[in-house]
């Protein structure tokens, strides 16, 4: 009960009362699902395909994500037994922490990050350990400010790179770093690595390929970002046979198993999709250049991010609060930007912005706060 | 960067080389110079504009003429299709396998005009065996562009 309501949530029921608002708080593709996906998922329905699955999920969307990652990042994860099939990242992270957490455990979380992160630390019995990261170090979070936080109640570090909300991706040095610091601590590693596709320059780094990693990884990603299946709701969870099966006995006695036609629209996307998934990458990559450009010009410094489809422009030398700054924005500009305290303390003085909105749209809503920026 | 500069002009021919240079972060004189270089090696064709005839008032009747046509010695097809693609009329023809061997595009004003334009011009070419008209009769989809459909953006505001 003490837990309060997202800050993406409050504002979006203030969102909700404006007309005609230009949006950059979305926190989901715009292009719709591809559809050989959608069509695959109704030819299961006319097929009957409409039982309970596998707790784990499907055999063959195990096995489709189980080829899938040995391809991408050579991982080679046992399909009966080491990969769960969740309902989004939301659920897996919700698992991971319910199945490793002991009252009172502490797990770090590098911030900003995403809203989920510490209520469900909390919810789990856990107590968050937010670890802020800063714009001038390109929101990629300090080893050493890790290695400091680390107690002997610690139990895991939560990783999210690419970042959702700063865009922000963490060398391979940096994450070896903080690896060694889980081998030195034998502490668990959760990447939530729903991102990863979305990585623009340089080569994303997948945490369990790291050296060490591996065995102490829980590693989460879905198919919400890359295929745009946000409202699917499927994800997955890869790691040791211990874990996953800890954690599928949670999920078994809560959620029985993700839904049937969605598991069959993600093994679609996951074998067939990738030209889809590519070209749409690419495309965010250019929106993001724009919308970068153009908010500096407005006077709002921001970061060209390496991934995600967020950038994270610091608000600060306007003298507002982050809250204050899109409240104003929404009613004056009616151009909706999350507040960035949402994301932690550390993304106080900041705002969201999505760019994966047309390029007119993006344009437009720019325009828009050049303006409300001179006028404050 | 060429093939990013023809992705974005195949969706948006009217994007400005200003824009582009920001999208792929190059200067615009960058963008240019490529640009040209591909409209000079022919791999940029044109720059079109999709149109609903139909909504802009436009009478206009297309038809998919099949034709099956006896191929001659050394020219093959060619000859043939040159003989059709002359024609003003003509819009495409492509070379297909199956039990025709070229598909005609003919547009025409009226439906009347089409037919005579096949009866008189098309079937009486040498070497022209036999033809099959359709008539268009709707466009539901044209070089991936949908008709008659609206972009709707039903995503939360805020998530």
């Amino acid at each position: 009960m003490s837990t309060p309501p997202s800050g993406i949530r409050k504002f979006f029921d203030i969102v909700a009362s404006v007309k005609d608002v230009i949006s950059l708080g979305v926190g989901e593709p715009d292009y719709d699902t591809p559809w050989r996906v959608s069509e695959a998922c109704i030819y299961s329905l006319e097929r009957g395909e409409t039982h309970y699955t596998s707790n784990y999920g499907t055999i063959e969307l195990r096995e489709a994500v189980a080829e899938y990652l040995q391809q991408r990042e050579g991982l080679i994860y046992n399909p009966k037994n080491q990969i769960l099939i969740t309902v989004g990242v939301s659920e897996g992270l919700d698992l991971a922490l319910r199945a490793i957490l002991n009252p009172g455990d502490e797990v770090i979380v590098p911030e900003p990050s995403y809203v989920s992160y510490k209520p469900c630390i909390s919810f789990a019995g856990g107590v968050p350990v937010p670890v802020p990261s800063y714009m001038d170090a390109e929101f990629a979070v300090d080893p050493n400010a890790i290695a400091e936080a680390v107690s002997d109640k610690t139990k895991a570090i939560l990783l999210s790179y690419p970042t959702n909300p700063t865009g922000a991706v963490a060398s391979r040095e940096t994450l070896q770093q903080i690896v060694n610091i889980a081998c030195k601590h034998d502490l668990y590693l959760i990447s939530d690595e729903i991102y990863d596709r979305l990585t623009y320059e340089g080569k994303h780094t997948c945490v369990p390929t790291l050296d060490g990693a591996y065995e102490r990884t829980i590693l989460l990603n879905g198919f919400s970002k890359a295929y745009a299946m946000t409202g699917w709701r499927v994800g997955y969870a890869c790691g040791h046979p211990e874990i996953i099966e800890a954690m599928m006995k949670v999920h078994q006695y809560t959620m029985m198993c993700a839904s049937t036609m969605a598991q069959v629209a993600a093994r679609e996307a996951i074998k067939h999709c990738w030209d889809e998934s590519e070209e749409m990458i690419e495309d965010y990559s250019r929106r993001r250049r724009i919308i970068v450009k153009g908010l500096n010009e407005a006077g709002l410094k921001c970061l060209n991010p390496k991934g995600a489809f967020y950038v994270f422009p610091s608000i600060s030398d306007t003298g507002l609060s982050s809250e204050e700054f899109s409240e104003r924005l929404l009613f004056e500009e009616k151009v909706a930007a999350v507040p960035g305290n949402a994301f932690g303390d550390s993304g106080e003085g900041h705002i969201r912005c999505c760019y994966a909105t047309s390029i007119d749209k993006l344009e437009e809503a720019v325009e828009r706060i050049a303006r409300f920026v001179r006028k404050i | 960067m060429e093939k990013q500069i023809l992705a974005i002009l195949s969706k948006d021919a009217r994007t400005s080389p200003e824009k582009i240079a920001v999208m792929l972060d190059k200067t615009e004189q960058e963008v240019i110079e490529a640009i040209d270089k591909l409209e000079q090696r022919g791999v940029i064709r044109g720059y079109r504009t999709i149109i609903d005839w139909e909504k802009a008032g436009r009478e206009q009747v297309n038809a998919l003429i099949d034709v099956r046509v006896s191929p001659s010695r050394g020219v093959g097809f060619d000859d043939v299709a040159r003989r059709i693609y002359k024609f003003g009329e003509v819009k495409s023809v492509y070379l297909v396998s199956g039990e025709y061997d070229l598909r005609v595009v003919v547009e025409g004003k009226t439906m009347h005009e089409v037919a005579f334009f096949v009866a008189e011009k098309l079937a009486t070419l040498e070497g022209v065996l036999s033809t099959r008209t359709s008539f268009l009769l709707k466009t539901y989809k044209e070089d991936g562009v949908v008709y008659g459909e609206k972009e709707v953006d039903d995503r939360l505001p805020v998530s």
